[in-house]
Parts: structure tokens; C-alpha cells; sequence
């Protein structure tokens, strides 16, 4: 891989962690699987470009984190306090997410951002100007990988874990466990657009499009994280998401470089996840089977 | 302490499985009474803790504890003042979180949540105290995850926790079915230590007739979600097991039919 490939892929990998974190958040800590992130996602993005536009790239950034908040919020709500699927909520926030994201789009479906002024314009002048696109989602995501594992550590961010772990055992110990659903999918979602802003002004393009597959993209990034670098504590976890975010665009990266069609790209995400999915039952049935021809093997030989 | 009501709750209204789990329940627990609850299948005695927890609506009646009208608060609210152990050992922790985040949470019942540390040296020096009692050395594990523990720890530890804030209430269903019988007798006689030490109101649902008669003041036998019988004092201190089945029998015109019943 050349090493600008190499470079891209580490900066994308990056802005993408922060939006694996967000998955992370919903998906393994408090175990709702949520698809809001295919919308929220965009949306983040969507405020980024308009704002950009306007002359206000972080303003974009906060805006599009807000936003993102609010739709993970109404998420929480439809399951909780309407007792719908988690699923489905997340389907149908994600669904009315697409007609609100045209709406502040402007209704276009693209928006370039071409010679616009962003938030990687601010190193312009000095030093770092050529690694503006590594430092700044770098800076970013340290701070955030900091936050959120000091909030973990809190007593609400305690509650937070263990309604993932046994919602019953936290609603007996006094805490509102809608509350504790509510915080967590706001937290959640307002990564996944932060992240959306981030990847706007870094590729200098808004579009409608931008989301599909995201939520997928993130847990492939959660699961390969947590496979090769492991899961023993919490901070280790948190790292491992981030690692595996940035590993899977070096992966794409490099699939890219062998030739592969980049309209084929969701397609081999799919298959990622199932695969990576499914490993411990294929583990299991291999066993299962190995053990089969081993004792019909004997069967024959006496 | 605590005053039921004219408590009843009807399952699946309206449709051909309706069944009354809970008729017309009326029963006052005084402040620091330990009540043990005993009957067949379906008599509704889990019935009776959830609806008292408020993990189950009630359909008609009233809950009173202390001088707080419970009725209408939600199941977390009330939780404040009850400490629950339940009969699935998975059900009582957070089985990913390490034994000092799960005391934690049991220890920050009733306070506000908010961003304070989750654990600080205070805290810590507490835990310990209050897991040495427990006497199963896991004092020493605190770091380790609870899902490494097997069922009785588990239970011992949700049965600390339950008490951690000091409850108005502790309901007990029946917390040691799941348990071999070594673990099953620590846990109740821990049981009993700490219901003793508090002074705490306790209904304990059990499936161990002998538990019953043993541990607490009174004793009271469910069927059909009704109570059938509900003894004290000098009654119950000559009352059997054998004598208690013979009861069972007589006032509700069939024979004991909980297939976990231990009679020994």
C-alpha cells in the first residue's frame, strides 16, 4: 500500500472510531441494537456542510452532535415509554431522519464543500498544516475516548453498563432504567454524527447517501477490535473499538489496491460482520463435526 | 410497616387464559416482622412480591408501606425501600461490571445519580467490611467480574446488596431453589443473620417447608391467590411439616402440589 493509501486510511479510520464508540455505546453497553446511526449519521453531516457554508465549521460540528443527540433521544423514547422494539425504533427514526436530513440539506442530495473554509483549515500557516487531517480528529477523539471512559466510571455511568448487562437488577436497585436508556442512545448518537460533521469537511462532501451501512461499518469495527485486542477491562475495551475502526478501513484500504470495485464495498462489510457474527457458532459445529467423523472413524476401524 | 389491601390481579384479561393470580389479598406486616411464604404451584405467592415490588400493575387494591401509599409508583421508585433477592441467580447483578461497581450501585440506592467517582477509598473500605461477613473470601475479589462467581456467590452477594441501603422491606422469592443444598443452607442462614442484625420486614417465599417453620415469626400458605392460613406465636412453634401438609390438605381440599417442595 503506498503510503498516502496508508495516511488515508489511519485518518479515516479515525474520524470512523468515533462513530464505532457511539455503536459501541448502544450495541454492546447498554445492548440495544441500535439502527438509528444509519440517519443520525447524516444528519451530523448535514449541519456540518450547512454550516460550513455559512462560515461556521465548528459551529457544525456542535450542531450536528446536537442534532444527533436529539435523535437518539427519540429513539430511546419510542422504546421505552411506547414499548417498540428497539429495532423498529431505530428503523423508523432512521427513516424520518432521511426526510429531515434533505430538509436541512437544503433539499439537495450533495453538497460539496469544495475551497470552503472547515475546521482543518485552522492549522493552515503553521507547522502542522500538512497533518491538519491526522491531528485534528486525532485530538478530537483522544478527548473523547477520555470523557468517555471517565463517565463510564461514574456513578450514572455505572447504572448506564448495567442496564445493558441486566435492566431487572438496576430497576431494583432504585434507578429509572428509561432514564438510563434515554442518556446512553443520546450519548450514542451524538458520536455517530460528530463523526458524520468530522467526515464531511474532511472529504468536502455532504450526501443524503453518505449513512447507509454505517451502523454495520461500526459494529465490524466494534467486533474486530474487540477479537484481536481484547476485552478485559474497560479501558482496554474502548481502545480496542478505536484500533478496530482503524483497522478496518486499512483492511478496505488494501482490498481497494487488489482491485476490488469500490461499488462492492457494502457487500464485503455484510459479509465481514456475518462472518465475524457467526465465528463462535462455526467454532461450535466444527468441534461438533470433527468430534461426528472422529467417532464413526473408530466405528469403521473396529 | 406494611399494610396490602383488598389486592387482586387478573393475568391475561379478557381472553380465554384469564387467570386470578392474586384474590382479594389482605395483609399487614409489623415493623420488623419476618414473614415466610409457603404454597403450591400457581398459588400466586411470586405474584404477590411483584405486585408489592411493582414489577406487575395491580388491578384492584392498595399498598401501603410505612405511611407511603405506594399504589401508583413505578417499580424503580419503590425499589428505594425494597431490597428484592430473586429465585435466578443471573437476576440479582450485572454479571459484565466487577463486584465493587456492582456493590456500587447497590450502595448509590436513593442517592443522586449524577458524575461523582462510581468508587472512591471510603466506599471501598466498606465493601470489604460488608463482604467479609458473607464469609466466602470475596472480599479478595472485588476487581474480578461477578459473572466469574457461581450461583450461591452470586446470590450471597445480591442478598448484600439488596440490604446495602438499608431497606423498609426485603422480599425474598424463594432465593435458594437454584442452589445446591450446602450453598442453599449458607445463603438462608445468612439470610437470617441479616434480617436479625437490621431488624428488617422480610417476606421470604420459600420451597423448603422446614425453612419456613424455622426462620421468621410467621408463617403464612397460599392457594389460588388466596391466603388459607397465616400462623404465629405459640400455633406455629408446635406446628410440623407433617402437620402442615395434613393442613394444606384439609383447607384447601387438595393435595400440595409444588413439585420443588422440600420437606425435610
Amino acid at each position: 500500500m503506498s503510503f498516502l493509501a496508508f495516511q488515508g486510511s489511519i485518518e479515516l479510520g479515525i474520524i470512523y472510531a468515533i462513530m464505532a464508540l457511539g455503536v459501541f455505546l448502544s450495541f454492546r453497553t447498554l445492548n440495544f441494537p441500535d439502527l438509528t446511526v444509519d440517519g443520525s449519521f447524516v444528519t451530523g453531516a448535514a449541519f456540518s456542510a450547512v454550516l460550513c457554508i455559512n462560515g461556521h465549521p465548528v459551529w457544525g460540528l456542535v450542531l450536528g452532535l446536537v442534532a444527533g443527540s436529539a435523535a437518539g433521544c427519540i429513539t430511546a423514547l419510542l422504546h421505552t415509554k411506547l414499548e417498540i422494539q428497539p429495532l423498529l425504533a431505530g428503523i423508523l427514526v432512521m427513516l424520518g431522519l432521511y426526510s429531515i436530513n434533505l430538509k436541512v440539506m437544503g433539499t439537495r442530495a450533495n453538497i460539496p464543500l469544495v475551497n470552503q473554509t472547515t475546521v482543518f483549515s485552522s492549522l493552515e500557516g503553521t507547522a502542522l498544516e500538512a497533518y491538519a487531517q491526522l491531528l485534528i480528529p486525532l485530538g478530537i477523539l483522544l478527548a473523547l475516548l477520555i470523557l468517555l471512559f471517565l463517565f463510564l466510571k461514574t456513578k450514572l455511568g455505572f447504572s448506564l453498563r448495567a442496564t445493558g448487562d441486566n435492566a431487572q437488577m438496576v430497576r431494583a436497585l432504585g434507578v429509572n432504567t428509561d432514564t438510563t436508556i434515554l442518556i446512553g442512545m443520546a450519548l450514542s448518537n451524538s458520536l455517530v454524527a460528530l463523526s458524520g460533521a468530522l467526515l464531511s469537511q474532511y472529504q468536502s462532501f455532504t450526501d443524503i447517501g453518505m449513512g447507509i451501512g454505517m451502523v454495520v461499518i461500526g459494529l465490524a469495527s466494534v467486533i474486530i477490535g474487540e477479537v484481536i485486542f481484547g476485552t478485559s477491562s474497560l479501558l482496554r475495551r474502548l481502545i480496542a473499538v478505536i484500533l478496530g475502526a482503524v483497522l478496518y478501513r486499512m483492511i478496505i484500504a488494501v482490498a481497494l489496491e487488489m482491485g476490488m470495485p469500490a461499488t462492492d464495498l457494502k457487500l464485503v462489510s455484510a459479509t465481514l460482520v456475518a462472518l465475524a457474527l457467526a465465528m463462535p457458532i462455526i467454532k461450535k459445529k466444527a468441534l461438533f463435526y470433527k468430534r461426528k467423523i472422529a467417532a464413526q472413524g473408530i466405528k469403521r476401524g473396529g | 410497616m406494611v399494610i396490602i389491601e383488598g389486592l387482586s390481579k387478573v393475568f391475561d384479561h379478557g381472553t380465554t387464559n384469564e387467570k386470578l393470580a392474586l384474590d382479594n389479598i389482605n395483609l399487614s406486616l409489623g415493623t420488623g416482622e419476618f414473614v415466610t411464604v409457603i404454597g403450591g404451584n400457581g398459588a400466586g405467592k411470586s405474584t404477590l412480591l411483584n405486585c408489592i415490588a411493582g414489577v406487575f400493575e395491580i388491578d384492584t387494591g392498595r399498598i401501603m408501606l410505612g405511611n407511603k401509599d405506594m399504589t401508583y409508583w413505578p417499580e424503580y421508585k419503590r425499589s428505594r425501600h425494597i431490597g428484592r433477592v430473586f429465585q435466578d441467580p443471573l437476576q440479582g447483578t450485572a454479571f459484565d461490571m466487577t463486584i465493587e461497581e456492582n456493590l456500587a450501585i447497590a450502595y448509590a440506592k436513593g442517592k443522586p445519580q449524577g458524575l461523582r467517582r462510581g468508587i472512591n477509598k471510603a466506599d471501598l473500605q466498606k465493601f470489604r467490611e460488608r463482604l467479609s461477613l458473607l464469609d466466602l473470601g470475596l472480599e479478595d475479589r472485588m476487581k474480578q467480574k461477578v459473572g466469574t462467581l457461581s450461583g450461591g456467590q452470586r446470590q450471597a452477594l445480591t442478598l448484600l446488596m439488596a440490604t446495602m441501603v438499608e431497606p423498609q422491606l426485603l422480599l425474598l422469592d424463594e432465593h435458594t431453589a437454584a442452589l445446591d443444598p450446602g450453598m442453599a443452607k449458607k445463603v438462608i442462614s445468612l439470610t437470617g443473620e441479616m434480617v436479625e442484625q437490621y431488624h428488617l420486614c422480610t417476606l421470604m417465599v420459600t420451597h423448603n417447608m422446614k425453612a419456613a417453620l424455622e426462620y421468621g415469626s410467621r408463617t403464612i400458605m397460599m392457594h389460588e391467590g388466596r391466603i388459607i392460613m397465616d400462623i404465629t406465636g405459640r400455633e406455629r412453634e408446635t406446628m410440623t411439616v407433617e402437620l402442615l401438609i395434613k393442613q394444606f390438605g384439609s383447607r384447601s381440599g387438595t393435595e400440595l402440589d409444588n413439585d420443588r417442595l422440600l420437606l425435610s
